[in-house]
């Protein structure tokens, strides 16, 4: 396949071996697998949700307050989301972005910490967490291109020590952040839209360049779907794979962020089962979990369907038990979905 | 190559779901005999229990992943529905403070009359609490208090430093004089403040008698992670005399630890008060001898506070012409001797 290439374009090497693996049936069934088809799923999945929302709970439903209060839940967790899909995409897993998440919210309230944004500038603080987020990040990576240990135990190592260090950092209280520009910032409104929103809005949209635009975009399809294929077309696969789990590092440092924002305060307990949630909300959104093919679109619409859920039965004085078990529910249904449409895309 | 690591992700996915199935363990606080007191039902006429005008009131505590904290949503409901005029939404525990605070915020949308509120983590709901306050709805901060005093209307409170200091005296008043007891200690979670404040208390009421913790552990107030920290504090004290145990829920946990192990010399101390403990306390057959109580009700004296508050009452048998400010519950000791008094209004673990 990767013979009939130039050696000399190495765009077009990439895009052969993002295609081997995204390449589709033809006919109905393109459009039933294409990432229209799966999307127009996840449109039906949330219309139904608002529909059953707006009718048990009319006005209390529709008005905007409860929009922004929806939006407001999703942010933290959608940016967390986003970067999980390309992880999943370029065929790996991370079971640590929780933890991740608390270390880089514990570091980035230390009584240093906030000293140095109080002598200088808030910002210091988004730095902090961003650099905390990267750095696991990069461990994790590295771990798994260059020291050959599997997503999955390697990101359960950094779940278990992360999570530990917070613990130690903030000696186990929750750290009050003293530094009111900082909080200010993020709750501020334009449009009467607070900007924690539009930082979730703006991630996503910077996800769906970097994903569909882009060459990492498609080197990402590429590894994940096929890595001796991606590696014969000149990437350098392992090298790829440290810059996802850096990636998704710096997600979890900009929730950390917005999560900061909301509660005023860093804590060892922030962002409990996150890796449980962003996974979810990946994989109803129709990324593989088996790698090489997402959207960040779906996964998007993962995340408002399981806040929209969340909701919903919070206004309806239903048991969070329920909900639990209509989650599961909803996840088995999308990955039996899932294997169907892999099975057939394997006869064809 | 490709199937086998579709099942791989679909096996993950499977086992991620059950584990988040899992999470929700049941909690079955059963005691409908229970005494919580009032209701409309059975009030006299001019009494605060009359039915007055109608009252909405938005409820809020984390995830009931341990019995004490069953018992609290359970009993905040059981005493809501007692009463003709108080319309409980109860949005359903949760661990996650973004959830938690997505949740005042929707109750702050609801335009509720007053919310009650355990947080998980009180300083992280601070901002939302003060954000009620500001929208005119009445707070009521339960057990956990917010860093700011301006978030809530009304704080109610167990004694956690009291409970250390109730079951500090208790060994003291066991003691010969001048021995040298070992003493140790098994904490709930570290990071909450209430068990810094128990821990302080038990060790204050300790060195009023000379004495110190010799062994401590910490566990997470649920059954395993008792058994775990106690056998393995066993394992690091071969003689003790005292042990108290911050909660009775990890206290099974505990209890079972002490049985594996074959251990019998010491005396234990339990925590919180579940009817469970108060059963062996009255049976006298295990090393538990006596429990400190940390009211598993304060959540219920919550929503009566603010049913009174909305409807514009005093708080009876008080002088003062509104409802208070802070109301500090008591922590006694149960023994044997008066754990008949104590038993009914215990709760289920």
């Amino acid at each position: 396949m990767t013979d009939n290439i130039p050696a000399s374009d190495e765009t077009a090497r990439v895009e052969a071996a993002a295609q081997e693996t995204t390449r589709e049936g033809t006919g109905a069934l393109a459009v039933l697998n294409s990432s229209v088809g799966r999307n127009a799923g996840l449109v039906v999945a949330l219309v139904i949700l608002c529909v059953v929302g707006a009718a048990t709970a009319g006005d209390r439903f529709t008005s905007t307050d409860n929009a922004l209060t929806i939006l407001r839940y999703a942010a933290t967790i959608g940016v967390v989301s986003v970067g999980m899909t390309f992880v999943i995409i370029g065929g790996g897993i991370d079971l640590s972005v929780g933890a991740i998440l608390a270390l880089s919210s514990v570091w980035c309230t230390t009584l240093a910490t906030q000293q140095m944004a109080q002598d200088s500038t808030w910002l210091v603080m988004v730095g902090v967490a961003l650099a905390v987020g990267a750095a696991c990040g990069l461990v994790n990576g590295l771990l798994i291109a260059y020291g050959g240990v599997v997503p999955f135990i390697a990101t359960l190592a950094m779940l278990a020590s992360a999570r530990g260090l917070a613990e130690i950092i903030s000696n186990k209280k929750t750290q009050i952040v003293q530094v009111p520009e900082f909080i200010d910032f993020f709750n501020k409104e334009i449009l009467g839209v607070q900007i924690s929103i539009y930082v979730f809005a703006l991630v996503a949209i910077v996800g769906w360049v970097l994903l569909n635009r882009t060459t990492f975009g498609r080197r990402t399809i590429a590894v994940g779907g096929n890595p001796e294929a991606a590696r014969l077309a000149g990437i350098n696969v392992k090298w790829h794979t440290v810059m996802l789990y850096v990636l998704l590092g710096v997600c979890c440092g900009i929730a950390a962020v917005l999560l900061i924002a909301r509660t005023s305060t860093g804590s060892s307990t922030h962002g409990l089962l996150y890796e449980l949630e962003a996974i979810a909300a990946v994989v109803i959104g129709g990324t593989l979990l088996s790698g090489g093919r997402g959207t960040i679109v779906g996964t998007v619409f993962g995340v408002l369907i399981f806040s929209i859920l969340t909701n919903v039965f919070v206004l309806n004085n239903r048991s969070q038990s329920e909900q639990q078990l209509l989650k599961g529910a909803i996840i088995v249904a999308a990955v039996l979905l899932q294997q169907r449409l892999a099975s057939r895309n394997s006869s064809t | 190559m490709k199937s086998i690591r579709n099942r791989f992700g679909v096996t993950l996915v499977a086992g991620l779901s059950v584990l988040a199935l899992g999470a929700c363990t049941g909690n079955d606080s059963g005691d409908d005999d229970k005494k919580l007191g009032g209701g409309t039902s059975q009030a006299d006429s001019g009494s605060n229990d009359e039915a007055g005008d109608k009252v909405v009131i938005g409820f809020s505590a984390p995830a009931a992943d341990h019995g004490w904290m069953g018992s609290i949503t359970e009993s905040a409901k059981k005493v809501a529905e007692q009463y003709d005029d108080v319309e409980l939404r109860v949005a359903d525990g949760t661990n996650d403070v973004s959830l938690q605070i997505s949740q005042v915020e929707t109750f702050i949308n609801d335009g509720v009359d007053a919310i009650v509120l355990l947080p998980f983590d009180g300083a992280a709901m601070t901002p939302v609490a003060l954000k009620a306050m500001d929208a005119g709805i009445p707070v009521i901060n339960v057990d956990r208090e917010f860093d700011d005093p301006n978030a809530a209307r009304v704080t109610i409170l167990g004694d956690n430093y009291g409970m250390g200091v109730s079951a500090g005296a208790y060994i003291c008043s066991q003691l010969d004089e001048g021995a040298d007891a070992v003493v140790a200690e098994i904490a709930g979670i570290d990071s909450l403040p209430l068990t810094q404040d128990r821990s302080q208390g038990f060790e204050d009421a300790l060195s009023e008698c000379g004495q110190d913790v010799d062994n401590r552990v910490a566990a997470e107030f649920t059954v395993e992670s008792g058994e775990k920290a106690a056998g393995n504090l066993l394992q690091a004290a071969p003689k003790i005399d005292f042990l108290w145990n911050h909660d009775d829920d990890q206290g099974v946990g505990v209890l079972q630890a002490i049985k594996n192990a074959g251990r019998d010399e010491f005396v234990m101390i339990g925590g919180a008060g579940s009817a469970n403990a108060m059963r062996d306390i009255q049976a006298d057959n295990t090393v538990l001898k006596a429990t400190v109580i940390y009211p598993s009700t304060q959540a219920a004296d919550g929503i009566k506070l603010a049913r009174l508050l909305v409807q514009g009452k005093a708080l009876g048998d008080l002088v003062e012409v509104e409802v208070p400010r802070t109301v500090q519950l008591y922590a006694p000791v149960v023994t044997k001797d008066n754990v008949d008094q104590f038993i009914d209004t215990a709760f289920e673990s």
